[in-house]
């Protein structure tokens, strides 16, 4: 989690290209994402925040844990864009984090794990390496 | 060697003095000591009336905490001097001390003058001038019925309004054929006349008190020379005041004709070692009892003693008061004394407004002015008579009522020079005004911070922020107002457009007003707007994305994840039974429990999942949502009240839980609080929080905008005497208009402090319907008032809704970092180290 913010990227771009159909996870029904809010999954051990953005199938997922605040509440914070930067923020203390690339928009040197997100029939499905 | 320096008299002036001093370069070279015959330090005698608003001595204080500490000022509390040695330069104290001096500066003031009636000591009788002279009052005031002041002047009147507002029936005797004699002509004395008896006060004119005795129905009988008789409870002598010169009398000072210790243009007296300043001292036969001339005279003696050259050049007597509600102004040459002086007046009988102007021969120049019943104009025409400014063609136009908003041809800031004194009391210019805002201070709090302006008797402030705006939008100052990248909107605004373009969704706003997709500033802030405009159920599908996570878990979000379940309590009145149902439920699902500060109870470390299953067992045991979690009506806190309260004179906790019940989930733009008091002691503190009621004998006083919390405000006192029904007519209209006009996340004490014209103008809306809105406003509230419903039972109720109670989405595990740790019989959260010390151990 103290990773920099290229780092993830990296990661987070490798995940989603090289992931291997077996690698998804599903967790939900499509319908159960609200539009504009969060949910959390449970993926082989991790707290994976999924949003949905908007009313149509724009998803994004990211680690539930806000390493700032300390707790696992990142999932139940308010979607929107600050700079025109895609974000969520945390419920806690209201830091923003990029739902593209988990980078904190107030403290560079933080930032959360990003992950693969895709709807197959209905069904959202979460990689995580 | 440092100059000793003795100061008899530690009141507004006296200390004035030591502030002058002590901020000069000079100050080392000096060793102060002074005099304080009162029990206190200096305080503000000016706003010694609001005293009885609940101020309390603390609140009037003067004197900056260690202040006299840091500069190692001697301060002998509670001892006079009694006389003084001039031969071998000491002062002789009542307590038996006896300090010499090198310079000495006499600050004594004035004494309220009580005319010799026989009677005139009686038990009951009083004067008006300490916080001693006040509580006597107030403790004498109660359980009786008919209060009387002997003298119409400025003073008495004020002193008529303080019996007033202790509830008794005001009499006012006055000797003179007309009120405040000095400050206003004949028909201005008229109508202030007719406008006070307007208000229940009976005035009595051409009244010479001849004897007071025992009375028949009351404590006492006046006898006038006329033959009337006026029977009283108690009286309150304000008859004008003399100055207290008695120790430079005996010490064979130079006096004045008619008393006050005879001074220079550099302060002195007729010993060049002794100065005297403030009321006690007469300056070119004038005696000064206002306290701007005051601090000017403090301010030319602290810069003689340290070899400035400072001289006193006479004061501006000009005054604007508020006396029991009525307008009152007086400015330069009232009366037209001056050699060809002729005079404009207009009068309004039915509305009872008098307005007259004072100008020269020439009638290019100003030369005063009286004003009663409107006093709008009160600051230009200071200006154009301070300032010499040359007089538009008409100066009738500046007294004549300006209608169908045809603005005359008045005087704007800007024809001001920048030598132009804004505040007399403070001896603030123009010029200082514009630096200060140019240095950063942007706000009327800044100015006063920065340059003392406005912040003695108030009477400059509409100046002041008249200048502040012009200024500001000179520099080029933009006040920012959206309230985020997403909207070019204030609250305020986008409040109004929701409301008129009847927008019932933020998707639908953003769209047509703003840009982006929003964010957690706009997003809660339209959500609040569109709950108080429409008081949809927060929860539904197009709001529950826009709320903050305590209003979408329907609770307080706690630092480890968990939350926080507050059942409403009204009034914080609970049964036993529901004590009983809330323990049981506290212990079945394992919650830490606690008395909050706002009168119920609390119950903390619910998980999400747990939260419905909670709240229906509250909910069954007949709780409603307690909204601790909302920027909403949270508790109205009350105190036991005439029930069981031996001092109590209404019925406060069942106010507190109709007025709870009445606004209960009122959406606001910040929380708002309410406390009910049954009397004056004021147990449930409601003078702290945004409305509070205290009983009275008479009814309810209604005060608004108090605040605990980061930065305590005492609430201010905004109607007194008030029926229930008015009560809860105030508060309906006061709330709506605080809702459509304060920032996002603006209490009411910052929104007011922050509002233009004040709480005058604030009444104005409220009580007068100065904007023609309440009506509206009442309608709006009683749309929210009834379309209320429990959130929590509401939610409950809806499988569909309760889903979202859930950690996961795909599994019944719960959160590995809740954890708890037992503590004094119950658990809380681990700390990090302990999360570490249990994550080892498993
Ligand atoms: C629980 C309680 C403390 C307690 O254990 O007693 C409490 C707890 C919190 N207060 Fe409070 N306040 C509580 C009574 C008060 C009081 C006392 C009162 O209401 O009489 C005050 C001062 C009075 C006032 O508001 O003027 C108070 C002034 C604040 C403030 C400062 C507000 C201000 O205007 O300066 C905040 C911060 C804010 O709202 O921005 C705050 C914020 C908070 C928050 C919501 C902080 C947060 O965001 O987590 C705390 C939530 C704890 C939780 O999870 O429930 N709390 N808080 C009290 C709940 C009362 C209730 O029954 O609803
Ligand atoms: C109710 C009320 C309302 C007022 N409203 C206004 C207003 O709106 N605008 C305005 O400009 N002015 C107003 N004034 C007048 C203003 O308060 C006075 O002008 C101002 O207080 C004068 O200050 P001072 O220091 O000369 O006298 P004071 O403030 O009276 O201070 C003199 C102090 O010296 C003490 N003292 C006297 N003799 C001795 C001694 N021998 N030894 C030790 N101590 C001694 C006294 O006890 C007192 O504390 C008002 C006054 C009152 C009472
Ligand atoms: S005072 Fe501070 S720590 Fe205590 S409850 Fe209020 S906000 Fe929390
Ligand atoms: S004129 Fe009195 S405070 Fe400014």
């Amino acid at each position: 989690m103290t990773a920099g913010p290229s780092a993830v990227r990296v990661v987070a771009e490798e995940e989603t290209t090289r992931a291997h159909v077996d690698e998804w996870v599903e967790v939900c029904a499509f319908d159960d994402l609200l539009p504009w809010y969060g949910a959390c999954a449970l993926v082989r051990g991790r707290q994976v925040a999924i949003f949905r953005v908007g009313e149509g199938q724009d998803l994004y997922a990211i680690d539930n844990y806000d390493p700032i605040g300390r707790a696992n509440v990142l999932s139940r914070g308010i979607v929107g864009d600050i700079g025109g930067e895609l974000c969520v923020a945390s419920p806690l203390y209201k830091q923003h984090f990029s739902l593209k690339t988990g980078q904190c928009i107030e403290q560079k040197e933080v930032s959360v794990p990003v992950y693969g997100v895709r709807v197959v029939d209905g069904r959202v499905q979460i990689a995580v390496s | 060697m440092r100059t000793r320096l003795v100061v008899v008299g530690n009141g507004m002036v006296g200390h004035k003095l030591i502030e002058c001093l002590m901020g000069s370069d000079a100050a080392s070279g000096f060793e102060v000591v002074t005099f304080c015959e009162e029990p206190r330090l200096a305080y503000d005698r000016v706003h010694l009336s609001e005293f009885f608003a609940g101020k309390t001595a603390e609140d009037l204080s003067l004197v900056e905490p260690g202040f006299y500490e840091r500069h190692e000022v001697t301060v002998h509390l509670g001892d006079k001097a009694v006389a003084i040695d001039r031969a071998a330069k000491l002062v002789r104290s009542e307590q038996g001390r006896e300090l010499p001096y090198d310079k000495l500066v006499l600050a004594t003031g004035s004494y309220p003058f009580v005319p010799p009636v026989p009677g005139r000591e009686r038990p009951g009788c009083f004067v008006y001038r300490t916080i001693e002279d006040l509580e006597a009052i107030t403790e004498a005031a109660r359980g009786r019925r008919v209060g009387t002041v002997v003298g119409g002047g400025l003073l008495g009147l004020e002193a008529a309004n303080a019996l007033k507002n202790l509830g008794l029936e005001t009499h006012v005797v006055e000797f003179a054929p007309r009120l405040m004699t000095v400050q206003v002509d004949d028909g201005g004395g008229a109508i202030l006349r007719h406008k006070i008896q307007d208000l229940g006060v009976r005035v009595h004119i051409s009244k010479n008190t001849t004897e007071i005795v025992d009375g028949g129905a009351h404590a006492h009988r006046m006898s006038f020379a006329d033959g009337d008789l006026l029977e009283t409870d108690l009286i309150v002598f304000s008859a004008g005041i003399r100055p207290r010169d008695e120790l430079a009398r005996e010490a064979g000072l130079e006096m004045g004709s008619r008393g006050g210790i005879r001074v220079d243009d550099g302060c002195r007296t007729s010993d060049p070692d002794i100065y005297a300043i403030g009321e006690c001292a007469v300056w070119n036969h004038q005696v000064f009892g206002l306290v701007a001339p005051g601090y000017q005279m403090a301010e030319v003696a602290a810069s003689q003693l340290t070899g400035g050259e400072q001289r006193f050049t006479g004061a501006d007597m000009s005054t604007k008061l508020k006396l029991l509600g009525v307008d009152v102004a007086s400015i330069g040459d009232a009366h037209g004394r001056a050699a060809g002086a002729r005079a404009y007046t207009y009068i309004d009988e039915p509305n009872r407004v008098y307005k007259k102007l004072v100008v020269s021969e020439n009638g290019r120049r100003l030369l005063g002015g009286v004003l009663v019943g409107d006093a709008e104009v009160y600051g230009e025409l200071l200006q154009f008579c301070l300032n010499g400014i040359e007089l538009p063609p008409y100066p009738d136009e500046l007294i004549l009522p300006q209608r169908e908003g045809k603005k005359t041809t008045g005087l704007g800031v800007d024809a001001l020079p920048d030598a132009a004194q804004i505040c007399s009391c403070n001896n603030v210019s123009k010029g200082r005004i514009c630096a200060a805002i140019a240095d950063g201070a942007h706000s009327l709090g800044a100015l006063k911070q920065a340059t003392k302006c406005s912040t003695t008797c108030g009477g400059c402030a509409p100046l002041a922020i008249q200048i502040l705006n012009k200024e500001l939008l000179r520099l080029g100052v933009a006040v920012r107002k959206g309230v985020c990248e997403h909207f070019p909107y204030s609250r305020q605004e986008l409040y109004h457009i929701v409301r008129v373009e009847h927008h019932k969704s933020f998707e639908d706003l953003i769209a047509k007003h703003g840009k982006g997709l929003g964010c957690d500033i706009c997003k809660p802030a339209v959500a609040s707007i569109l709950a108080t405009c429409w008081n949809e159920y927060v929860l539904k599908k197009e709001h529950a994305g826009l709320q903050d996570t305590n209003d979408h878990y329907l609770a307080n979000l706690q630092k480890d994840g968990t939350y926080s379940v507050i059942p409403r309590v009204p009034g914080g009145e609970i049964t036993p039974e529901g004590l009983v149902a809330l323990g049981t439920i506290a212990k079945k699902h394992g919650l830490y429990t606690k008395i909050t500060g706002a009168q119920r109870i609390d119950m903390f470390g619910a998980r999400v999942d747990q939260l419905p299953k909670i709240w229906r067992e509250v909910v069954d045991a007949g709780f409603e949502s307690g909204h601790a979690y909302g920027k909403a009506l949270r508790t109205v806190k009350s105190c036991v009240g005439s029930t069981w309260c031996r001092y109590g004179v209404q019925d406060s906790v069942a106010l507190a839980v109709l007025l709870e019940h009445r606004y209960k989930g009122l959406r606001a733009p910040h929380k708002i609080k309410m406390g009910v008091s049954g009397c004056t002691r004021e147990c449930a503190q409601a003078q702290a929080t945004d409305v509070g009621v205290i009983a009275t004998e008479r009814g309810w006083a209604l005060y608004v905008c108090g605040n605990g919390g980061m930065k305590p405000r005492h609430a201010d006192l905004f109607a007194t005497d008030l029926d229930q029904e008015t009560l809860i007519r105030y508060i309906d209209r006061f709330f709506m208009f605080y809702i459509r006009t304060a920032d996002r996340l603006q209490r009411t004490s910052v929104w007011l402090e922050n509002l233009e014209g004040g709480l005058d103008y604030l009444k104005d809306v409220v009580i007068h319907d100065k904007l023609g809105i309440c009506a509206e406003l009442e309608q709006e509230i009683a749309d929210v008032i009834g379309t209320y419903e429990c959130e929590w039972k509401k939610t409950i109720e809806d499988p569909e809704k309760q889903k979202r109670f859930r950690h996961f989405v795909n599994s019944d595990e719960r959160d590995n970092k809740i954890l708890f740790v037992e503590e004094r019989g119950q658990h809380r959260p681990a700390t990090r180290e302990e999360r570490q010390r249990l994550a080892e151990s498993a």
